[in-house]
């Protein structure tokens, strides 16, 4: 293997590929049939949506007892599920607006993918909270409007401020992926020859034309998206953990949850964006877009947001010694050594000692290798979460009101129907709509913009 | 067939470096009313073409600040006014606990707004009957080459010698860009139009009317209205009467309902009843709203006997008689809660303070009637 120095900057394609070359590289997918690969995952993830829809369906129907949430452990899966998928997602908004102001220019192959995978993370986690009020149905009510009534919701109440954050997470990520989408889609627009495919890329590229005068307001909004977009990320999972942290229970009532989170999601997030990337890069052959040098990068990030988590944990257990608070003390002597301690274990070892295989270098450029830690990480964000909830809840104050947490099938199948929803939707979108940024990654090849040459 | 108009002349050419010259050329030349055209944005061309910073920053700013005054007035009008209610103990006006709704509010409104008002104002989008769409040159730049083109608004457009200039400059592909012609016969109520219309609408007021109407009352909707409990009137399965409500026990008293006791015993009354209450601007008050519903459609306002009944019922005597007027309050009280000659009995209209009361408010009726010259005094 070739030494990399790396005090440059990464390429951000491999070889000198040309602006059409881009071009047709990444509408292959869309150009193509399916291919055998694709279709096999599709079925996969249809069947995991089909058997989630029957756990759905009877907690529709029959409401959320169906679940293995009880008293004293009133959240159970479904709230861990929910603080699962937000954090998955938050690495797309790091990837796409926070790497995008740091002027890290090796973002441009992964970041619409990653943005994408925003999108449908949190439309997983929003599922959650949703089924969670019980009547769904009626969950308009958490939106403040004026009603016949005469209520409005409660401002005060960190499960309204979830509504806020996720809502408006939502809705700017997704207006962020689509502003980015209007050049491509304007570019597809002119280059495919069906009928169809063109008067929709007509549609959704709003009339698009290249133009210098667009191009100046374009640039400004991506950097305004972007300002916008940086904040947001860091509030979401902040208002996340104030569910936890605003509340009186044992082990969530810390001021280091705000931070803790964060990092726990982007680090979950990373090993999301690596895994799903690894299989887009080899099914579709953007291996030249998407490098083996980016997804070295990403586990350069894993291995210090990981750390970061791994401080968390010891300084959890710090401040319940030096807190002095019996309670406090005895919720992380019973995470570690109570009932639930293999989750506890579990947590660890493939949150904290996992990542730690990325300092040598061979691993770190291993696809295998990486792949395999990647899901561990994503195993181990699952369970902290699981840890977190649910320990706390089974064992807080009075011994007599403790109870234990067992998860029903319907949890599970819901969980499944989550995973169907955000593999299919994946699935759909790089079949469907340019996977890497066409005009980002023209305007990166070597030779691009202008080279101050011409023109005096 | 009538002449094409002219949209613009545009080039196409190969290298950033090219289009950047070009540009700075054709603004040197005067040319204003031009527009360059490129796959990606390429760096220094706003220079090049001397254009103004883009507003979108100052407009982001606004709105943004628009946007957090909003949340905080709103929160504070909703939770302070509206609906003030106490919520742990905290003020009305809790401002940190207002911060992450009024952040989130704040980048809502920014970025939509800011968008909006990018594509829509800026851009004047959807704009897809272009001159400049389906034509060759927009595939090229759509591609990977850099294009230019003079409008027809330009002052200094004159056809051919642009297609000189283009060519002086280099460029390639020089074409003239003819305006698409607007198609004439387009009609208001074309058949088709309509018919989406009335589906739109059909489609629309159905499935609320279902929604709201039929759907809502389906399980497992309507479950909290299905529930397992004994409604009034309906069948018990569970006692052996068949009653679903239950009589309370035998010689149960409901509160305030304690049965008259000198039921037909005018004598005994009036010797054991005295008022229980004291004499105080409130109960009067009490008294007089009951008297006016309860007594004065046949005794009057003032308690003259003037019936307001048109005599389908008998006229009663008036209360300010001498005979009244020296009654005890518990001779009143009798005649109220017994009945007297063609009076039925008010026990069970008007409890039994209000009754009271209404002997209080008879006595000021009285009093009112047949006033003292002292009361005058007193007045005064």
């Amino acid at each position: 293997m070739t030494a990399i120095d790396y005090t440059q900057e990464i390429p951000v394609v491999e070889g000198r590929p040309t602006a059409s070359q881009i071009e047709e590289i990444v509408s292959i997918p869309m150009d193509t049939r399916p291919g055998k690969i694709w279709k096999i995952l599709i079925t996969i993830t249809s069947l995991m949506l089909l058997a989630g829809t029957v756990a759905l369906g009877y907690t529709f129907y029959y409401g959320i007892g169906m679940w293995g949430n009880n008293n004293p452990v009133g959240w159970g899966f479904d709230i861990v599920n929910f603080v699962f998928w937000v954090g998955i997602g938050h690495a797309g908004t790091l990837i796409s607006a926070i790497l995008f102001l740091l002027r890290q220019r090796w973002r441009t192959g992964i970041a619409r993918f990653a943005e994408a995978m925003t999108i449908f993370a949190v439309m997983c986690a929003g599922l959650f909270p949703a089924l969670h009020t019980g009547r769904f149905w009626l969950d308009g009510y958490l939106f403040p409007y004026p009603n016949q009534n005469h209520l409005w919701v409660n401002f005060t109440s960190p499960l309204l401020w979830d509504v806020f954050a996720v809502s408006t997470y939502f809705t700017v990520s997704l207006i962020f992926w689509y502003v980015g989408l209007i050049p491509d889609l304007a570019s597809l627009r002119d280059r495919t020859a069906n009928k169809l495919k063109k008067s929709l890329y007509s549609i959704f590229s709003l009339g698009w034309r290249h133009s210098t005068r667009h191009w100046q307001h374009y640039e400004k909004v991506y950097v305004i998206l972007a300002g916008f977009a940086t904040p947001l990320v860091l509030s979401v999972h902040t208002i996340v953990s104030f569910d936890f942290a605003v509340s009186v229970i044992p082990g969530w009532h810390t001021t280091i949850f705000p931070p803790y989170f964060v990092a726990g999601a982007v680090f979950s997030g990373f090993a999301m964006v690596q895994n799903v990337l690894i299989f887009v890069r080899q099914a579709f052959n953007l291996k030249h877009i998407i490098t083996l040098n980016h997804l070295e990068k990403m586990n350069q990030v894993m291995i210090v947001v990981g750390m970061i988590v791994g401080y968390a944990y010891a300084m959890e257990f710090f401040t319940a010694w030096y807190s002095g608070n019996d309670f406090e003390m005895f919720t992380f002597i019973n995470r570690a050594l109570g009932p639930y301690a293999w989750a506890y274990w579990i947590m660890i070892s493939c949150n904290v000692l996992s990542p730690q295989f990325f300092w040598f270098k061979k691993l770190r450029r291993s696809i295998v290798f990486m792949f395999i830690i990647g899901v561990f990480v994503n195993i181990g964000m699952w369970f902290e979460r699981f840890v977190i909830i649910v320990t706390s809840l089974s064992r807080d104050f009075l011994p007599s009101s403790w109870g234990m947490y067992t998860p029903t099938i319907y949890d599970f199948g819901v969980l499944i129907f989550s995973f169907g929803l955000f593999f299919t939707l994946i699935l759909l979108f790089v079949k469907t709509l340019p996977v890497v940024s066409i005009a980002e990654v023209k305007a990166s090849i070597p030779g691009a913009q202008p080279s101050h040459k011409g023109g005096h | 067939m009538e002449e094409k108009k002219i949209f613009s002349v545009a080039a196409l050419f190969d290298t950033a470096d090219e289009i950047t010259r070009a540009a700075k050329e054709t603004t040197a030349a005067g040319y204003t009313k031009y527009d360059v055209n490129t796959p990606y944005p390429v760096h220094g061309m706003e220079k090049a073409m001397n254009l103004k910073p883009s507003l979108l920053g100052i407009i982001a700013f606004v709105i943004g600040i628009g946007g957090v005054t909003f949340a905080v007035l709103f929160m504070s009008w909703a939770s302070i006014i509206d609906y003030p209610l106490v919520i742990g103990g905290k003020p009305f006006f809790s401002w940190p606990a207002f911060v992450p709704v009024a952040f989130e509010v704040t980048v809502l409104s920014a970025s939509v707004g800011t968008v909006v008002a990018m594509i829509a104002l800026f851009f004047k989008f959807p704009h897809n009957s272009h001159a400049l769409h389906e034509t060759n040159y927009m595939k090229k730049v759509s591609a990977d080459k850099f294009g230019i083109n003079i409008s027809v608004i330009d002052p200094l457009f004159d056809e051919t010698k642009i297609k000189e200039f283009f060519a002086k400059l280099g460029g390639k592909d020089i074409e003239t860009i003819y305006e698409e012609p607007f198609p004439k016969d387009i009609k208001m109520f074309d058949k088709r139009f309509i018919g989406v219309l009335v589906v739109t609408a059909l489609v629309t007021s159905g499935a609320t009317y279902l929604t709201l109407n039929k759907l809502l009352y389906m399980q497992p909707f309507s479950w909290m209205s299905e529930q397992n409990k004994g409604l009034p009137q309906s069948k018990s399965e569970v006692f052996p009467d068949g009653f679903t409500m239950r009589p309370p026990v035998e010689g149960t008293v409901a509160r305030g309902f304690i049965p008259y006791e000198y039921k037909g015993m005018k004598d005994s009354a009036v010797i054991n009843l005295s008022n229980p209450l004291p004499y105080s601007k409130e109960i009067i008050a009490v008294g007089k709203t009951r008297f006016d519903t309860y007594c004065s459609p046949c005794h009057g306002y003032f308690g003259k006997g003037d019936s307001r009944l048109h005599d389908q019922f008998p006229k009663p005597p008036t209360l300010h008689s001498d005979k009244v007027r020296n009654w005890v309050d518990g001779n009143i009280y009798h005649v109220i809660t017994n009945g007297q000659n063609i009076m039925p009995s008010y026990e069970k209209q008007i409890s039994r303070d209000d009754r009271w009361a209404i002997v209080h408010y008879i006595r000021v009726l009285q009093r009112s009637q047949n006033a003292k010259d002292s009361d005058f005094e007193n007045s005064k």
